[in-house]
């Protein structure tokens, strides 16, 4: 190394220390290519979407229903379709993502059976999509009957977005000090009180938050709900807000999608760039959202 | 906020009745039951998945070596109905492959930048620009593949198709850089401040600090990152399933075309019917993706847990 602050040979630099500046300024350089070298064909690819989507994108695309076997028209039955999904299965698996997150969080000791817990989590999140499909096909399908149905496939999306609920939950259950239900449990509350007087309180920002990413995640997944209740064209009137019944079929963005990109033959060229475009937007849309409400939240943070 | 607490604990305490001290027990008993349906849900999936797939063992066409080592996938032939997937585990294993090549280096790099050389406004920028990376739907992702992607690969290389394992390889490994740049940012994050200020008081420039210090502590971290990486790449599904064409075999070059398992399900399931061999063979290939990826996860969680441990 260098002498340390001798006045003399403070500012000139050795061979050494000049190589090693080097190498730290050739290295920042190759980081940030890498950074950007992610990020600029990734906008451009983008772009490009946007661009061959633009001649369908209109108001009428969204609440115009298919025409000519899906190859014109508009996406509204699909669309509705994946509203039913995600809010069903939203509906089902918040609640029980949410209470066991409280398990895990504020009743659990750390012994081995809720290690297990833990791991049961880890690996339900990394099950893949098609993994669901088949389970919800071989369950909620055949085993309890539910047919090829919203319920079905709602019920197969909640289990697969049920262990990140439970991720998130415990995450903003966490964030809650200790003193506050110390404090809590001192003045003679049970756990319970505990639970829905303070630590929900303080934490439901944060809930909501991870119940809101998985909106974009629901919607987008194509896989579970292929076999389970999403089907490739469905009937429906046009701008119908309420068209499917819990026990029918219903069309779904993410599965229109895969189908006027690879099964409808002579679809008009901008369709299914179009289609592409409404389920990214709509993604995006929400997940910025959430992550804005976040944003907002650790600014505003209390203590 | 202990405001509330206290109003709320004032008037319900002293005149807690039978009723709400039973409405507490039985939200308790919500509660526990909540916490345990992860495992359930584990283990359903597993006994579904499994009962479906029972049949097969007692199939006469079924051999299980043959099953996992046979390259042959021939599960409609009239005459001789082959079942064997080593040619789809080999499709999964090379495009995952091939996209943690490219995704591994990049997505270290970019953890490595986002952490260690920009402000702390760059910083929360592009966190946020890779969590809604994440967020790209896959099929948008199988969609950009078979479009954007394919049209550049025919341009670039003259294949005859750009649906091949090269352009599946790049979609997954552009779907996990996110994931894996969050997980070893974090882990990078994990690294204590005082090791870097010891680094830098002896001299050292960032890079120093990062080939010196960084990456050998925060190794587990990153191996966990790229392990969660891999997970993901194995077990996608409809970005696979559109880019990399449809040919079940052995990929002798990147722009050949391959399947891998999971779009073998996906293209083959809505054709099997209900109960036949074909049928009970597809969830068998799905009990050992469920295995692949089980594994996966559990080895990257004991690595974590070990980091947590130290």
């Amino acid at each position: 190394m260098t002498d340390p602050i001798d006045p003399v040979t403070r500012f000139t630099k050795t061979d050494f220390v000049v190589r090693k500046e080097r190498i730290q300024s050739v290295s920042k350089i190759l980081f940030s290519l890498m950074v950007i070298s992610m990020i600029i064909p990734l906008l451009a690819i983008i772009a490009y979407l946007f661009y061959h989507a633009l001649p369908s994108l209109s108001w009428e695309f969204l609440v115009e229903v298919p025409k000519k076997g899906m190859s014109e028209g508009g996406i509204w039955p699909a669309f509705v379709g994946t509203l039913y999904l995600v809010l069903i299965s939203l509906a089902i698996a918040a609640p029980i993502g949410v209470f066991a997150a409280i398990y895990l969080n504020e009743y659990a000791r750390d012994n081995w059976f809720n290690r297990i817990i833990n791991l049961a989590v880890i690996n339900l999140a990394g099950v893949p999509s098609i993994v669901h499909a088949l389970f919800g096909l071989g369950a909620f399908v055949y085993a309890a009957q539910f047919g090829y149905s919203i319920i079905s496939a709602s019920l197969t999306l909640a289990i697969m977005t049920l262990p990140v609920i439970i991720a998130s939950t415990r995450e903003a259950l966490a964030s809650v000090p200790m003193t506050f239900r110390e404090a809590c449990w001192n003045v003679g509350a049970t756990r319970w009180q505990t639970i829905r007087a303070i630590v929900l309180p303080n934490s439901i920002s944060g809930i909501l938050t991870g119940i809101i990413l998985q909106v974009s995640r629901a919607a987008g997944e194509t896989a579970p709900i292929m076999f389970t209740g999403a089907v490739f064209y469905k009937a429906v009137s046009r701008g119908d807000l309420f068209p499917y019944q819990l026990n029918e079929q219903c069309m779904a963005l993410s599965m229109h999608l895969y189908t006027v990109a690879t099964q409808v033959p002579n679809v008009k060229e901008s369709l299914p760039y179009a289609t592409a475009v409404v389920l990214l937007c709509s993604v995006l849309f929400v997940n910025a959202g959430a992550i804005a409400l976040r944003v907002w939240l650790r600014n505003h943070k209390k203590w | 906020m202990n405001d509330t607490a206290d109003s709320t604990l004032k008037n319900t305490l002293p005149q807690r009745q039978f009723l709400s001290i039973a409405m507490e027990n039985l939200l308790e008993l919500i509660i526990r039951l909540s916490g345990i349906s992860a495992i359930i849900f584990v283990l359903a999936i597993f006994f579904f998945v499994f009962r479906e797939a029972l049949p097969i063992f007692f199939s006469d066409h079924f051999d299980l070596a043959k099953f996992l080592f046979n390259t042959q996938w021939y599960p409609t032939s009239e005459v001789n109905v082959r079942y064997g997937t080593f040619a789809l585990t080999f499709g999964s294993i090379s495009v995952t492959f091939l996209a943690m090549i490219i995704a591994v280096p990049f997505g270290l790099g970019s953890a490595i930048f986002i952490s260690e050389f920009c402000g702390p406004k760059m910083k929360e920028s592009l966190k946020i620009i890779i969590e809604l990376l994440a967020a790209i739907p896959s099929v948008v992702w199988g969609f950009i593949g078979l479009t954007v992607m394919s049209r550049i690969i025919v341009s670039l290389t003259g294949a005859p198709v750009g649906v091949n394992l090269l352009n599946g390889g790049l979609i997954l490994a552009l779907m996990s850089v996110p994931i894996i740049v969050s997980i070893s940012e974090d882990a990078l994050k994990a690294v204590p401040d005082s090791y870097r200020e010891a680094a830098l008081a002896l001299g050292a420039t960032k890079w120093q600090i990062i080939y010196r210090v960084l990456l050998p502590s925060a190794k587990n971290g990153l191996l966990a990152a790229v392990l969660l990486g891999i997970g993901r790449a194995v077990g996608e599904t409809m970005a696979v399933l559109m880019a990399t064409g449809h040919a079940v075999q052995i990929p002798h070059g990147p722009l050949d075309s391959v399947r891998t398992l999971t779009a073998n399900i996906a293209a083959e399931l809505g054709e099997a019917s209900a109960g036949s061999d074909h049928y009970h063979v597809l969830f068998l290939t799905g009990i050992l993706l469920f295995i692949i990826t089980f594994a996966v996860n559990l080895t990257a969680d004991l690595v974590i847990r070990g980091i947590r441990r130290k």
